[in-house]
């Protein structure tokens, strides 16, 4: 993708980022297999912070911000999430994930139940919010996306770019302090990217700590903290936005940047 | 205007154009014959030749059946009625108007056939909230929750408090549920729960029920097993495996996919097992074998017992179908749902359930269709439904060899209830669709 893909300008320095730890991952390693696919990877994210995760496919970047809410196992090492470590107590899981929202590359909205319902689903059986409240704060996350119009419609009937705003809303339903993007824009036509990044760059602007796997590099430019680019299951390298698309340190990272920025 | 023009590579479209209505060849009846009918001359032939077939196959079949001999009261009577309206053949209709009660209600008592009636009557009423969630009022569901236990009660009769205590047992075992579901894991709870209501069943519901009894005679006349018979008996038995069928199929679809090894295992050797082996053999072994392991006096009903058998045979198969239904579903599903943070059954129910089954809905009527079917192999082990009815007829000397006056009014009942399954599974999956996946 190119960076012009998005124009809009805000100042991600205005952001403020806390010295509270989000997520720290120490030491942590995952082989599917024999396959080595995540090699001793060191992360802490401080709430508020934005990060971009770039990489080559393969690289081990979708696998990654997986384990965070555990939809994959890792092997070794800890992940500690708001304070939580991960490990296989069904109860910590189902903790951590009613508190960090995830939107993946094909939404996954469920496409039996309406917009709605979609949205008020968790709420209702997972925080046991009543009925009406859930409604409620459905209805002012599908406004914030701009789509309350098509509350009682079916996935099926939305645009691409409509069911990922969707899917965002119906992780922010949940309330969570941490949201996880897995290439939300990767599956969408060109003209619905920039309503996806929109809402995004929004709720960045809002505090929210978001972890992205995106190909965006406008919106890593323009909404990140921090990029951080994995290769063959390690972080080669992690910077300030400017510094690492104007100034790339490794060779790995110039070879990927000049592959996707110079077309 | 914005045509074309041959000298200029430029082509700007000033005007959208509207839509327009289809050519009327291809619109109406017209059309459609021509197009589906006669497309060409092989076409027309072939159309022309089927529909003499049709007419002469009609033209040789309405005279058989349109045949005077409603009133007879045997074969030979039949037959000189035929004669004496000049036909060669025609059906005897007679054994349908001398026997159909019995083909109906097996050797009920005919005093009391109004219990079978109303206990048919309520099944409709305790399926309609099911079926038809749209239109029917979700307080009919009280009728379906009590069927269950009203049904066994009418058809077989005895004291009032034997369905009231069974009954009962669940509503036991739920209060125990909630006084142990805050105190103990889920599971744990659930297990307890199922123990205490199984004693109550097997140690004093019995007892209760005698003494309530003894106090309040509240009873309709008993009626035995092998009075059970005809379309009664089948519809009792299919009722009862389909019912529980679907439960335990989705619970061993479930327990199929399990990540424990001893749930996982017990499940698919539990499938296999069953769908290894034939219906006719289990029936067998409900009927005879069963008896030799139980301890002796022990009075196990007959047609409890090819209910159990019917059931976990259907029950088999259904878990197949369900499996289908779950693999067909994109592994995306089970992530949206993990990702929100539900856990297992609350995942299961809500997400994955309601879409696996929604696929698997031409599978599981048809399974049902097959099991209603499947219960006239009852005659093997010489009970009379249906068709070990007709047997029984056929053995009378006034009716010796009449067959297919008896199989088509057979089959004609099966057929009714046979596609409204199958139509009513058109309209689920009309109903059910919600645009692309």
């Amino acid at each position: 993708m190119t960076d012009t893909a998005f124009q809009t300008t805000a100042a991600p320095s205005s952001l403020k980022v806390s010295d509270e730890v989000a997520i720290e991952i120490v030491n942590m390693n995952k082989w599917y297999g024999n396959f080595h696919v995540l090699r001793d990877i060191n992360l802490t994210v401080n709430r508020g912070e934005r990060i971009v995760i770039a990489g080559p496919s393969g690289s081990g970047k979708s696998t990654m911000i997986r384990c965070i809410n555990r939809l994959e196992e890792h092997q070794s090492g800890k992940i500690i999430v708001d304070g939580t470590e991960l490990t296989s107590d069904l109860k910590n899981i189902d903790k951590i994930r009613s508190e960090v929202g995830m939107c993946f590359q094909h939404f996954n909205l469920f496409p039996h139940l309406t917009i709605l319902e979609n949205c008020t689903l968790a709420p209702i059986w997972v925080r046991k919010v009543p009925r009406k409240e859930a409604i409620d704060t459905a209805m002012h996350f599908l406004e914030k996306v701009k789509i309350p119009d098509q509350a009682n419609k079916y996935p099926g009937q939305l645009s691409g770019g409509q069911q990922q705003r969707v899917a965002i809303a119906r992780s922010l339903c949940m309330k969570p302090r941490i949201m996880l993007f897995d290439e939300p824009t990767s599956a969408l036509d060109p003209e619905m990217i920039k309503e996806v990044l929109d809402t995004m760059i929004q709720l960045a602007e809002e505090g929210m700590t978001m972890l992205c796997v995106t190909h965006e590099m406008g919106f890593a430019r323009q909404v990140a903290n921090r990029v951080i680019f994995m290769d063959q299951g390690q972080i080669v390298e992690q910077n300030e936005p400017e510094e690492f698309f104007n100034n790339p340190r490794s060779e790995r990272t110039k070879l990927f940047l000049s592959q996707i920025l110079g077309h | 205007m914005s045509d074309t023009h041959a000298e200029t590579v430029l082509f700007v479209r000033e005007t959208m154009l509207p839509q327009q209505e289809p050519p009327s060849s291809s619109t109406g009846a017209i059309g459609w014959a021509r197009q589906n009918l006669f497309s060409g001359w092989l076409n027309s032939v072939i159309t022309v030749v089927a529909g003499l077939f049709i007419i002469g196959l009609v033209l040789h079949i309405v005279p058989w059946f349109v045949s005077p001999t409603w009133m007879a009261t045997s074969l030979n009577e039949c037959r000189d009625m035929v004669t004496a309206a000049g036909h060669t053949d025609g059906a005897c209709w007679g054994v349908i108007r001398e026997r159909w009660q019995q083909l109906l209600f097996g050797f009920y008592p005919p005093e009391l056939y109004w219990r079978p009636v109303v206990a048919l009557l309520m099944l409709f009423v305790a399926i309609a909230p099911v079926l038809f969630s749209d239109f029917v009022s979700r307080k009919l569901l009280v009728v379906t929750a009590a069927f269950p236990f009203v049904m066994p009660w009418l058809l077989w009769g005895g004291t009032v408090w034997t369905p009231v205590m069974a009954a009962l047992g669940f509503v036991i075992g739920y209060l125990v549920f909630r006084g142990f579901s805050g105190r103990v894991a889920g599971g744990l709870a659930l297990f307890i729960a199922a123990i205490v209501a199984v004693l109550w069943w097997v140690l004093l519901s019995g007892l209760v029920a005698g003494a309530f009894a003894s106090v309040l005679p509240l009873a309709l006349t008993e009626v035995q097993s092998r009075a059970f018979g005809g379309f009664m008996l089948s519809i009792t038995i299919g009722v009862a495996a389909i019912g529980c069928s679907l439960p335990i199929g989705i619970l061993l679809a479930l327990g199929r996919q399990s990540d424990l090894p001893l749930v996982k295992y017990m499940c698919v050797g539990f499938i296999e097992f069953i769908r290894g082996v034939p219906l006719i053999t289990l029936l067998f072994v409900a009927s005879t074998l069963l008896n030799i392991f139980l301890p002796p006096g022990t009075n196990f009903d007959i047609i409890v017992r090819v209910i159990i058998m019917d059931t976990l045979f259907a029950s088999a198969y259904m878990a197949e179908v369900v499996r289908g239904g779950l693999a067909a579903l994109p592994k995306g599903q089970y992530e949206g749902a993990d990702s929100l943070g539900l856990n297992y059954w609350q995942a299961q129910r809500l997400i994955i359930m309601p879409q696996a089954l929604k696929i698997s809905i031409p599978g599981i009527v048809s399974t049902f269709i097959g099991v209603f079917k499947d219960t006239t192999l009852v005659s093997i082990i010489s009970m009379f439904d249906p068709i070990g009815l007709s047997n029984a007829i056929r053995a009378n000397q006034a009716w010796n060899g009449v067959y297919w006056e008896l199989f088509i009014f057979i089959g004609a009942i099966f057929f009714v209830f046979c596609f409204s399954m199958s139509r009513y599974s058109m309209y689920l999956e009309k109903k059910l669709q919600t645009g692309h996946r």
